[in-house]
């Protein structure tokens, strides 16, 4: 007895796991599976491909240059350095109705808002209303981290400093007199921005928060004087200063600017001719930049989107295909069957 | 003659019993050291030999990288912490290794033993004994340290040892004490001894020892004949003393175990390669995007300063270059991943754990279960192609077995039918008393025979009970326990006593046993003893009636030609007996007398006696005279000894060499023996065309041997272009086996005779190198992992084997009883031989696959997710812009797609385990190195950047235009990261399903467990809460929510997961389909046909028609009784003892005589075996085989049962060349198979070589060619 106690004692478990028997499923790339996989795969996607593209080819998109680069454009005067305050009126006309809910973004291209140092340059702190970061911004925000004078830049750094500040009234021409188009600025950032990551500080009046420090060098201007219109929208919290501060992936990026939801034109823009009055601040030609304006209405997956519905139907054939390909190779070449 | 030369400087001065004064030569002391550290050195130690490890010291160094602000594009963290995760895995693993080396060293150092200190025994550890200590052993004791054999018990200071620890010899061997010092006997002389001992320093010759001991003013030469070496049993010796001449590190034994070597396997060896190459990779990735990055500042970032100003370290493109390769650096490194080497070892060591847990390998009689000793080998046991095998207790289980005999022309012990029922272990007792409990013998026909007192037979056992040098020792009364000086005697000595022939005792001068029951003592005349050149021995007895008989047992090749005419026609039948026999592959010995009449008595005594006397030639007068004698005998019969092999031996050469596995025999043994067991084990049979021996004493000779033999082997073919042609040249060169001796290997190694040796043995089917030194071993090992750069594995069980089993690629350890030195030297240890397929062909073969996989995957991985950066680079203007959250790069490979691949990498299992040992060509993807090579490492990382092109450029276009359903653009940075990361953890997540071939709960548990904790890890650290705990760590804040809530989103993911996988989907089953490997094959068939099939037998019956001599004896004993050197007076009194039991026993057996009905003859057992045992072995294989054979015509219930290919399989023996063309419609059938059809081309060239002798008495031959057939097929 004892002996046998003792010869178990060495004996390895005998448990599924220990003697790699565990039940397992154990998949085969069998004719019956794959083919037919293929076969149900490629009619999702062309499926889908074919909603996508239908869906992608009711929306409409208006997009304008108003960069000025052409001479006999509108805001080519604009372009010069040394005017300020420069003010140039786009006109365009639309032949059908833009169906509403109509958005209105701004876009500039050959613009690194990913550039790695570009996207770390600012002060999180600082942003999230933390007044100790008002006084001695974050390294990260070098150079735009103190001005000449030494004196703080709040909001510091690269992004807000460069934040976008050309500004556009949108006009209907009716009977040749100009009726502006109320454009709706509200809830254009993520709500995230709005109400969690970007905080003023819990000063009132919010100017004191400001004090001894020094607007970003290129903003005309302080932060806290934002949107004179509206004093909630200023501050960190300022619609556009969230969308600016949200950084593009890509290059060539579009910005939204603001709704066209409400009034006359929550229905869309009626067909006619427009006047967009750009008051024009952002120099963008010495890099080779480029701005636009882009009018666009959406659809239950967002804006127009081509490609996706293109990609979808040429995945979506091409497992088709596949799946006959494999079909004849398997017919031809198959396993000894057995039933 | 041994000359000792002096040894000036190095000189050894032992004083006994002079610890202060042997202290100032600062010898060894007796404690061994294996391990590597101790607690305080642990850490630094450790962590020095980690960063020498190149990758951990590259990830240090980018490390220091990321710490400088200009450069690091990521934080610290992201290499930091995978770096100690990895650092202090190893370290653990490191520390437990280390922990049970210590454990095993303290269970060595502390073994007791008993000292000589002051006069008195005490007991001592091992490692407190010192030089110059005496030390008392006891019998069966390990001596533990080399000593001076100073008294002993025994008589002449003689004591016995056996070697086999050292060298592997298992007969007893003896040693004999310097005169002087023997008479000095108990411990209160030996206190008061203080002799020097002045000797040559340590050195690794086991044969050998020069010293001079130096006494009371005399000079005593010393051999090595009077030293008891480390690693020896005492046996058949109650005490004796010694005295420690070298100690520990210094001892023979452990001199000759060579140094440690770390052993890394190919896979290591290639892993190391890539990542060199994957440096070499990123650095050219650096460079690209560093130049790309000084064009971009020149003709844009120049320009773009007015909002991105350069900082202040950058005042031109050119130093914005520089910072920019090593930001690239940096995020581009993980190409080469940091989890790589602690992932590979946490696979290996669950790896291991599968062999420490593998019950099919745990040996119940010995209680022991495989050991798996080191973690780092075990992909390596999947591409084994050459095996050294030791012989004695790893072949051979070193039990010798009387198995059959021949009396009178009659043969005895036939065993029948092998699957009837198995016949019924003869019980001996209620017929002797006395008998062997442990003797097993299965005829019953052969105690019928001496029952009814037959008078051949009873002669025939007569002489075994006399005619040997067999000790006997009665400790009480009844309870007969005989030393015997070679196993084989003993066997056949112990077979005397229970057919009721019992040697009792011996003295001087008589030999007292009880033959029936009735006691007799002989007179004992003379031993004419043993030796290599007479290979046989005979005693001279007068019997109680005054009767003077020879009898003598010897070689049936010198004992046939010395028999009288007249047993001409029993000869002839003796001898096919033992033909048979041999064929068999048992160890055989004819047995004879001759009746001396008192007058030839007399006068030969003379002689010998003249002989004797002789001072010049005595050995060839001795010689002549016992040839003189030994003449005119009658011939009584023959024995057959087995020398066991080891349970499944010949099976598993079988199975390993159908894996195109070599095994190569390196024994210490004789030629003769090496040869025999190498029948036995089927290594060498009949159908060989030609057996090479070298054993040529001088390099001409071997020169000689080796170039005629090279000219009949076929000339190595032309390095063949595709792998499959190799089969070929093995079936050609199949025919051929080399023996070669221990001198001659000596000379064949030299360098300038190696290639040519190399060359000639690796023609051969089978080697066998005999009375081969330990060195010589580990030589041969490295012989062949030079010339051949294929994996080796070593496999022994004795010291004698440390060495081979150090040099070889994988080292493998019987744990038998021969120690455990062999074990401790070992990377694997197991009980039992037939382990070693299992451990190679389901544990190895499986590690292999599984790290191959893993390998291709993590490879792949972590391209697709690095090149991604690399294409962001170009439209980041070359900025190092990550495409990811920092967390994410930090998690990806130690959380998010970790453990799906080391569950794959752990569990995989491609077909089950009983699959891969039935077919062992299976093995074969892993000796060609097929799973995971360079070609498949370009593969992998071009899928991987394919994958990272897609991941990149699907988001890229699709969201560059895209908005959300509330016009928020998409195109921010943060959504692009998100979507991105998630279509990557997806499509590396389908596509370890699809490498996953074997779905375990854990795989699945860590598959959708890595998916849920990518989600849930994503969500928590995009939660406001950390955002407001550290707000400039967590930019992310709300980016989970509002990116994944959008379904272009989600059909962005779709489409990037579509283009990756379906591909490699359609790739994968196309060539399922087109060019399916072999275990894909049997997976499938394995899959189609859920009916289970048991696992077949391979048992077969040789057929070799030799004679063959093994008598593992030494010469010397015969002296040794008769001048009655080695007996104690105990034994002595013992030999007046008569026995009690005698009346008794005889009158039970006449009684049962009459009960006993006749036995029906095995007339069935003997027309039955060659079908039945092929039925027993074949069908499963043969049903494979036309499974496989691609015979798509050949309907299934025809396989089913086990009857059908029996038959078919009877007709093969019939005539085994018609079985080609019967195979080749199939081979045209399958023609379309390209692969196939080359494999059959190979099948049918080797039926048609092996079974070329079609009237080879064995179905052994046919069984291997059809298991070869349905292995290649």
């Amino acid at each position: 007895m004892v002996k046998q106690e003792k010869a178990s004692a060495n004996r390895p478990d005998n448990t599924a796991f220990t003697q790699q028997r565990l039940p397992a499923w154990q998949p085969m790339l069998s004719a019956g599976i794959v083919i037919p996989g293929f076969v149900l795969i490629g009619l999702a996607f062309i499926g889908i491909g074919v909603a996508l593209f239908v869906t992608s080819r009711g929306i409409q998109v208006l997009e304008i240059d108003y960069t000025g680069v052409e001479q006999n454009s509108p805001c080519f005067p604009c372009t010069d350095q040394n005017r300020k305050n420069c003010v140039c009126d786009v006109n365009f006309s639309i032949d059908t109705l833009f169906q509403g809910p109509v958005f209105f973004y701004y876009g500039l291209s050959n613009y690194f808002q990913n550039y790695r140092k570009y996207g770390v340059s600012k002060d999180d702190y600082q942003l999230s209303g933390d007044l100790s970061y008002f006084k001695a911004p974050s390294s990260t925000c070098s150079p735009y981290e103190y001005d000449k004078n030494n004196k703080p830049i709040v909001p510091c750094g690269s992004v807000a400093n460069s934040m976008f500040n050309d500004t556009f009234k949108l006009f209907q021409i009716v009977n040749g007199a100009k009726k502006q188009v109320s454009l709706d600025g509200k809830g254009i950032a993520w709500w995230t921005d709005y109400n969690i990551k970007y905080r003023n500080p819990s000063v009132t009046p919010l100017k004191n928060a400001f004090n001894g420090t020094v607007k970003p060098l290129f903003w005309s201007k302080p932060a806290y004087e934002l949107d004179l219109s509206d004093p909630a929208n200023n501050g960190f919290i300022n619609q556009d200063f969230l969308v600016w501060m949200r950084r593009a992936a890509l290059p060539n990026f579009r910005k939204l600017y603001r709704r066209i939801t409400d009034g006359d034109y929550a229905q869309g823009l009626p067909a006619g001719n427009y006047t967009l009055e750009v008051s024009y601040n952002y120099p963008v030609l010495s890099f080779g930049g480029r701005k636009k304006v882009v009018f666009s209405n959406v659809s239950w997956m967002g804006g127009k989107n081509e490609f996706l519905g293109i990609a979808y139907l040429v995945i979506g054939s091409m497992c088709v295909f596949m799946s006959i390909v494999m079909l004849i190779v398997y017919a031809k070449f198959k396993f000894p069957e057995e039933d | 003659v041994m000359y000792c030369n002096g040894f000036p400087s190095e000189e050894r001065r032992v004083r006994a019993n002079d610890r202060e004064y042997n202290e100032k030569f600062q010898y060894a002391s007796n404690c061994i050291m294996t391990s590597k550290y101790n607690i305080i050195t642990f850490l630094p130690v450790n962590l020095f030999e980690q960063f020498q490890e190149v990758a951990n010291t590259y990830f240090l160094f980018l490390l220091i990288l990321q710490l400088i602000p200009q450069i690091s594009s990521l934080s610290w963290f992201t290499t930091i912490v995978p770096l100690a995760l990895v650092l202090s895995i190893t370290a653990v693993k490191d520390a437990t290794d280390d922990y049970f080396r210590h454990k095993s060293d303290n269970q060595v150092n502390n073994r007791q033993s008993q000292v000589l200190i002051r006069g008195s025994l005490q007991n001592e550890k091992w490692m407190n004994v010192r030089v110059g200590d005496i030390i008392k052993l006891e019998n069966n004791q390990f001596v533990a340290a080399d000593l001076l054999l100073l008294s002993s018990s025994e008589p002449h200071g003689l004591c016995y040892i056996e070697t086999a620890e050292l060298d592997g010899e298992t007969n007893m061997k003896v040693r004999q004490s310097v005169s002087v010092t023997s008479e000095l006997g108990d411990p209160n002389n030996l206190a008061s001894f203080d002799g020097e001992v002045v000797c040559e320093p340590p050195n690794n010759k086991l044969d050998r020892f020069c010293g001079t001991l130096y006494w009371r003013d005399k000079k005593y030469t010393l051999t090595n004949q009077n030293m008891l070496l480390r690693g020896c049993v005492l046996r058949n010796t109650e005490a004796c003393y010694g005295l420690v001449i070298f100690a520990g590190p210094d001892t023979k034994l452990m001199q000759n175990s060579g140094r440690t070597k770390f052993k890394r396997t190919s896979i290591d060896r290639l892993m190391n390669t890539l990542v060199l190459w994957i440096f070499g990779f990123l650095v050219c990735m650096g460079v690209i995007l560093a130049v790309g990055n000084a064009v971009w500042e020149r003709e844009v970032g120049s320009l773009f300063q007015s909002y991105l100003p350069w900082d202040p370290p950058v005042d031109n493109f050119l130093f914005s270059a520089f910072l920019s390769f090593w930001s690239y650096v940096i995020i581009l490194n993980t190409v080469v991943p940091i989890s790589l080497y602690v992932s590979v070892e946490v696979i290996r060591l669950g790896h291991s754990y599968f062999i420490n847990w593998d019950q099919q390998m745990f040996c119940s009689q010995c209680n022991t279960a495989a050991e798996a000793r080191t973690t780092t080998l075990n992909e390596e046991l999947g591409q084994v192609e050459y095996i050294f095998s030791d012989k004695t207790g790893t072949l051979t289980q070193n039990i010798m077995s009387f198995n059959k005999c021949s009396i009178n022309g009659q043969t005895y012990g036939e065993v029948t039918d092998p699957l009837g029922p198995q016949p019924k272990r003869l019980d001996f007792t209620p017929f002797n008393p006395l008998a062997d409990p442990d003797f097993c013998f299965y005829d019953d026909t052969l105690l019928e025979s001496v029952k009814v007192g037959d008078l051949h037979t009873h002669e025939f056992f007569r002489l075994l009970s006399l005619c040997h040098t067999v000790m006997s020792e009665e400790k009480s009364e009844g309870e007969l326990v005989y030393k015997a000086q070679s196993p084989d005697e003993g066997a056949l000595v112990t077979a005397a006593r229970n057919f009721g022939f019992v040697f009792r005792s011996r003295t001087p001068g008589t030999i007292t046993t009880i033959e029936m029951g009735r006691p007799v003592t002989y007179t004992l005349l003379a031993i004419l003893d043993f030796n290599n050149i007479r290979k046989r021995m005979s005693v001279i007895v007068r019997n109680p009636e005054g009767k003077i008989r020879l009898y003598c047992k010897g070689a049936d090749t010198v004992l046939l030609e010395r028999l009288h005419p007249c047993n001409h026609e029993l000869m002839n039948i003796t001898s096919d007996h033992l033909n048979e026999y041999a064929a068999d592959g048992l160890r055989t010995l004819a047995l004879a007398y001759r009746d001396l009449s008192e007058d030839e008595w007399e006068a030969w005594s003379a002689s010998h006696r003249c002989a004797d006397k002789a001072t010049d030639c005595r050995e060839d007068r001795l010689a002549a005279a016992y040839e003189q004698i030994e003449q005119d005998m009658m011939l009584l019969g023959a024995t057959a000894i087995e020398d066991k092999l080891q349970e499944g031996v010949p099976e598993t050469i079988a199975v390993l060499s159908l894996a195109n596995i070599k095994i190569w025999v390196l024994t210490g043994d004789k030629q003769e023996t090496a040869v025999n067991i190498g029948y036995s084990c089927k290594m060498l049979t009949d159908d060989m065309t030609e057996v090479f021996i070298i054993s040529g004493h001088t390099v001409q000779s071997v020169r000689q041997e080796l170039r005629s033999e090279h000219l009949q082997c076929p000339p190595p073919p032309p390095p063949p272009p595709p792998p499959p042609p190799s089969n070929l040249m093995d079936n050609i060169s199949g025919e051929f086996a080399l023996i070669i001796n221990g001198h001659s290997l000596a000379h064949a190694l030299e360098a300038d005779m190696e290639t040519e040796f190399v060359s000639t043995a690796c023609a051969c089917k089978a080697v066998i190198c005999c009375r081969v030194t330990p060195l010589q071993k580990a030589q041969v090992v490295e012989l062949i992992k030079k010339h051949k750069k294929a994996v080796t594995l070593a496999i022994g069980d004795g010291a004698n084997d440390v060495s081979m089993i150090k040099s070889a690629h994988i080292g493998v350890g019987i744990s038998g009883q021969e120690g455990i030195q062999a074990v401790l030297a070992s990377d694997y240890s197991f009980s039992q031989f037939r382990f070693l397929q299992r451990l190679l062909l389901v544990h190895g073969r499986w590690s292999y696959l599984r790290m191959c996989r893993f390998l291709c995957y993590f490879f792949y991985k972590n391209f697709a997710f690095t090149m991604v950066h690399f294409w962001f680079g170009f439209f980041c203007g070359f900025s190092a812009q990550t495409v990811y959250d920092q967390y994410f790069i930090t998690l990806y490979n130690i959380v998010y797609t970790s453990l799906p691949v080391l569950a794959m990498g752990i569990f995989d299992q491609d077909v089950p385990d009983q699959r891969s040992l039935e077919y062992p060509k299976l093995y074969e993807p892993g000796q060609l190195n097929l799973l995971f090579n360079k070609k498949e490492f370009f593969i992998c990382i071009a899928q991987g950047i394919y994958t990272s092109v897609v991941l990149f450029f699907v988001p890229y276009a699709v969201l560059s235009d895209a908005t959300q359903s509330n016009g928020v653009p998409l195109a921010d940075y943060q959504t692009f990261a998100v979507t991105t990361a998630t279509a990557l953890v997806i499509v590396v997540s389908v596509q370890i399903t699809l490498d996953t071939g074997f779905w375990t709960v854990i795989n699945h548990v860590f598959v959708w467990g890595s998916l849920g904790s990518y989600f849930t890890i994503m969500f928590a650290l995009h939660s406001q809460t950390l955002f407001r705990i550290f707000p400039n760590q967590f930019h992310f804040v709300g980016s989970a929510q509002s990116t994944l809530l959008q379904p272009v989103v989600w059909l962005t993911i779709a489409l990037a997961t579509a283009i990756c996988i379906v591909p490699v989907l359609a790739f994968r089953f196309l060539k399922l389909d087109l060019k399916p490997q072999l275990s894909d094959t049997v997976r499938y068939t394995q899959l189609v046909r859920q009916k289970k099939r048991k696992p077949g037998r391979l048992g077969a019956r040789g057929g070799s028609r030799r004679s063959g001599y093994a008598f593992a004896h030494q010469e010397g004993f015969g002296e040794l009784i008769t001048s009655g050197k080695n007996m104690r007076l105990s034994s002595l009194a013992l030999a007046t003892f008569a026995s009690r039991h005698s009346s008794s026993w005889i009158d039970t057996l006449r009684r049962k005589k009459h009960t006993h009905a006749h036995t029906p003859p095995s007339a069935s057992g003997e027309c039955s075996p060659a079908p039945s045992c092929v039925s027993g072995s074949v069908p499963p294989l043969s049903n494979s085989s036309s499974v496989l054979g691609g015979s798509q015509d050949t309907p299934i219930e025809e396989e089913t049962g086990a009857a059908a290919p029996a038959q078919s399989m009877q007709i093969v023996p019939a005539s085994s060349t018609q079985t080609t063309p019967a195979l080749a419609p199939d081979s045209e059938s399958a023609a379309p198979q390209g692969p196939a059809q080359a494999l059959n081309a190979g099948v049918l060239s080797s039926s048609a070589v092996r079974c070329h002798g079609g009237d080879s008495p064995g179905g052994w031959t046919l069984t291997l060619g059809t298991v070869q057939v349905s292995c290649l097929l």
